[in-house]
């Protein structure tokens, strides 16, 4: 049995909430220096490279990447054999709202939806696995609502041809078109139930996330990849072969009657930060 | 790059067309969803728009707070449709021109080839980058809405590119997408 107080995880919360807003993931920039030296496009070409030095800039100057550092998504892994002192949920919307603050991170949180008064800095989404062992890692990805808004979920017949799949997961990112900071890294969650299929949609774009696959899907993120990046909306919508970075498709088993696939499409500014305890 | 100074006259953006880079200098307003409605609301009334909104230009931006020693935080553009359904009753009031990300609707299109205004698009995503830009920020109208409050900006040699220039041509529509 390990213990972690709550106030090491809002310590800990409060600092992945600056380092994620601040610091572009690695995969992510990689992705993009590839896309600079691959994209034949000058215009595109200029575009990627700004977006690669606004990375640059933010780090340096400690600024958030993209000023709609997003409704935080705050996803826990606890493990059985951790015994929180202290009240977890608690602990993390104090870390978030805490980070928010100190990081000079935006306070885009409206209480009530429908009121839309005195925006704030929480509270966050939660969402936690129990899982083996005695560590508990505490990821944030603050994505922003350019994207957020442009996630679909489609319940398809068990029948549907794979064809079908592949079209409005392409569909998906056509709509999105030039508004949501393309070039894209598109997340999917196939199977589950509605909101499961969300959930793993959300998931796939978190850095090496890959746990949940319960089938290889590397050859259908690869056509996807390419059917997407021969839409030519490229960076900006202004053009180029750069339309995503990448496609990520998570799978959970399903029931005979039906066929969930949701799509979460995020822009370039793909922002998280893991810490395990 | 052409090199405009705001406020913009029809006679500064009338040779702009779709695809053209330019950079702005001057005075530009931060407005985005709840503002537009205020704004829209008062329009309708009547009643008084918080700043002068004849040749003026919009930036759709909600903007994260000051770090120390800056004039304004991480402040790229928001996505423009979302303004869409207040932008023509905007432009009938002399708002000349808008700076933001993503395609527009047909009805803004239209509104901006009938009050010969013009959209712009700036670097979408690349908050820090455009910051350096800004020279001065200060709060001018609807404090209370936070980073949706209206701010006016002081910028330099913004970058932007032209969207849909004053004869409504669309720089999106033109790409087929």
């Amino acid at each position: 049995m390990k213990t972690i107080h709550a106030y090491t995880i809002t310590r800990v919360v409060s600092d992945l909430c600056i380092k994620a807003n601040q610091v572009l993931r690695n995969d992510v920039l990689q992705a993009l220096t590839l896309a600079v030296r691959r994209e034949s496009n000058k215009k595109a070409k200029r575009l990627l490279k700004a977006i690669v030095e606004n990375a640059a800039i933010a780090k340096k100057e400690r600024l958030a990447i993209c000023q709609d550092t997003g409704l935080p998504t705050v996803f826990i892994e606890l493990g059985q054999g951790v015994r929180i002192k202290g009240d977890l949920t608690a602990a993390l919307v104090k870390g978030v709202a805490q980070g928010y603050r100190r990081g000079f991170l935006r306070n885009s949180i409206v209480r009530d939806p429908l009121a839309r008064t005195k925006p704030a800095y929480l509270p966050p989404v939660i969402h936690i696995d129990i899982v083996k062992g005695e560590k508990l890692t505490l990821t944030v990805l603050p994505k922003g609502f350019g994207c957020e808004n442009k996630t679909q979920l489609k319940m398809f017949l068990p029948t549907a041809r794979i064809g079908e799949i592949k079209k409005f997961i392409v569909d998906a990112v056509k709509a999105a078109g030039p508004d949501a900071c393309p070039p894209y890294v598109v997340g999917v969650g196939i199977g589950g139930t509605a909101d499961y299929a969300c959930l793993l949609a959300k998931k796939a774009l978190l850095a090496g996330n890959t746990q949940y696959a319960i089938r290889n899907t590397k050859k259908l993120e690869k056509e996807l990849l390419c059917a997407i990046n021969n839409l030519r909306i490229g960076p900006m919508g202004l053009g180029g072969k750069t339309t995503a970075l990448a496609v990520n498709i998570l799978t959970y088993p399903t029931h005979i009657a039906g066929l969930p696939v949701a799509v979460n499409i995020s822009c370039h500014a793909l922002r998280s930060a893991t810490a395990v305890l | 790059m052409k090199k405009l100074t705001l406020p913009l006259t029809e006679k500064d953006i009338i040779l702009l067309r779709a695809g053209d880079e330019v950079s702005l200098t001057g005075a530009m307003y931060t407005a985005r969803d709840q503002a537009h409605k205020k704004i829209a609301e008062a329009i309708a009334k009547r009643k008084k728009v918080p700043f002068v909104l004849k040749n003026a230009i919009i930036y759709y931006c909600g903007p994260t707070q000051a770090p120390k020693g800056k004039a304004l935080g991480a402040c790229g553009p928001t996505t423009s449709s979302r303004m869409d359904v207040f932008t023509p009753a905007l432009l009938k009031a002399g708002l000349k021109g808008m700076v933001g990300k993503g395609g527009r609707s047909p009805q803004v299109r239209q509104a901006i080839r009938e009050h010969k205004a013009v959209y712009f698009l700036t670097y979408a995503g690349c908050a820090a980058l455009l910051n350096r830009y800004v020279k001065k920020a200060e709060v001018v109208a609807f404090k209370e809405l936070g980073p949706e409050a209206v701010y006016k900006l002081q910028v330099k040699d913004f970058p932007v590119i032209v969207g849909i220039d004053t004869g409504g041509t669309d720089v999106y529509k033109k790409r087929g997408i």
